[in-house]
């Protein structure tokens, strides 16, 4: 507890004061950690989707936490769930609301295949009808499995290409 | 359970007239009744002896038999505690039943279903448009000669090239 002399200011290296990247790659890493998910919740498979974006598990350390409850905010459709035939066009024009870039990822399996609904009343898997990035088997997946598919998903966004103006830039 | 024995006694010896069959089912009064009589027995069960909760109307498929179709309905006492059905035949050319709606509101709805999932008509029932189906879906799902994968998309499916 004496006297201190004032800590000099950090001498200003030239290390790290610019770096080079690719395009698609910069962009690719900062879409990879700002996913806005628009949770499209229709059953069982809920009670998962919570437990895995609460506090245990915690979807926020991959940055895919705050669900935006519109779909013009976000970007990664997590259907979750049974989706029935009466519920069809809704999942198809939420899918159509969404801004590009946007992903699709099936949350178990009823949203991947129909599960063991193959009847008059369940649509068998969403990719009848909107294209899907992910599939996540289970009935429910664990939360591994979803944490280990938002990993994945990410990779594969990493590795994409990242069109910003026209589709060769 | 007191109460509730004697009053499926009385219940058995004052409508056991207007029943063809009468027995316990599962700790349940079953009475077989015309479709005729549907509408005079409920309302007796419901002003004489207090069944005054509308549980469910649905129906049983048998393709074999005829009449092919039982239409089954479940009463409740809140007062007693005790359930009774009533069950009553009809055919597959004429699915036709008196509706209950002006005894018991909540019937309403229950007909409706009951309708899309096996297309008995219940007459007097001015709503019965698609509840848990929608406009345009042919056929009656919960019969027994419905195919059981035979669907009826309303997106159309998407061409997946491999
Ligand atoms: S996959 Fe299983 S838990 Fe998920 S919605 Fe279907 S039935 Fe429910």
């Amino acid at each position: 507890m004496s006297a201190t002399t004032p800590v000099p200011r950090q001498q200003k290296s030239a290390a790290f004061e610019y770096l080079t990247t690719r395009k698609d790659e910069f962009v690719g890493w900062a879409r990879k950690f700002s996913l806005f998910p628009y949770p499209f919740v229709t059953a069982c498979c809920a009670m998962e989707f919570m437990s895995v974006s609460s506090t245990l598990y915690d979807t926020d350390r991959f940055g895919a936490a705050l669900p935006r409850f519109t779909p013009r905010q976000s970007d990664l459709l997590m259907v979750v769930g049974t989706v029935s035939h009466k519920q069809a066009p809704i999942l198809r024009k939420v899918y159509e609301q969404m801004c590009e870039p946007k992903w699709v990822i099936a949350f178990g399996v009823c949203a991947t295949s129909g599960g063991f609904y193959q009847n008059y009343a369940a649509l068998p898997g969403i990719d009848k009808i909107i294209p899907v990035d992910l599939y996540i088997p289970g009935c429910p997946p664990r939360p591994e499995m979803v944490i280990d598919g938002i990993m994945k998903l990410q990779d594969k966004i990493a590795g994409e290409r990242h069109p910003i103006i026209n589709q060769d830039f | 359970m007191g109460t509730g024995e004697n009053l499926l006694e009385r219940v058995q010896a004052s409508l056991g007239a207007q029943a063809l069959e009468t027995g316990m089912a599962h700790g349940i009064l079953v009475l077989q009744i015309t479709a005729e009589s549907l509408v005079p027995v409920a309302g007796r069960l419901k002003q004489e002896f207090g069944f005054d909760l509308f549980l469910d109307v649905t129906a049983t498929d048998w393709p074999q038999r005829r009449p092919r179709f039982d239409v089954v309905y479940h009463f409740y006492s809140a007062r007693d505690f005790v359930r009774v059905r009533l069950k009553t035949q009809v055919e597959e050319t004429d699915p036709t039943v008196d509706t209950l709606v002006p005894l018991y509101g909540s019937a309403r709805y229950m007909e409706r279903e009951c309708h899309e999932m096996y297309g008995i008509r219940f007459r007097g029932n001015d709503d019965l448009r698609p509840l848990l189906l929608y406009e345009g879906f042919v056929g009656h799902p919960l019969r027994k000669d419905y195919p059981k994968q035979r669907e009826q998309p309303l997106v159309p499916y998407r061409d997946v090239k491999p």
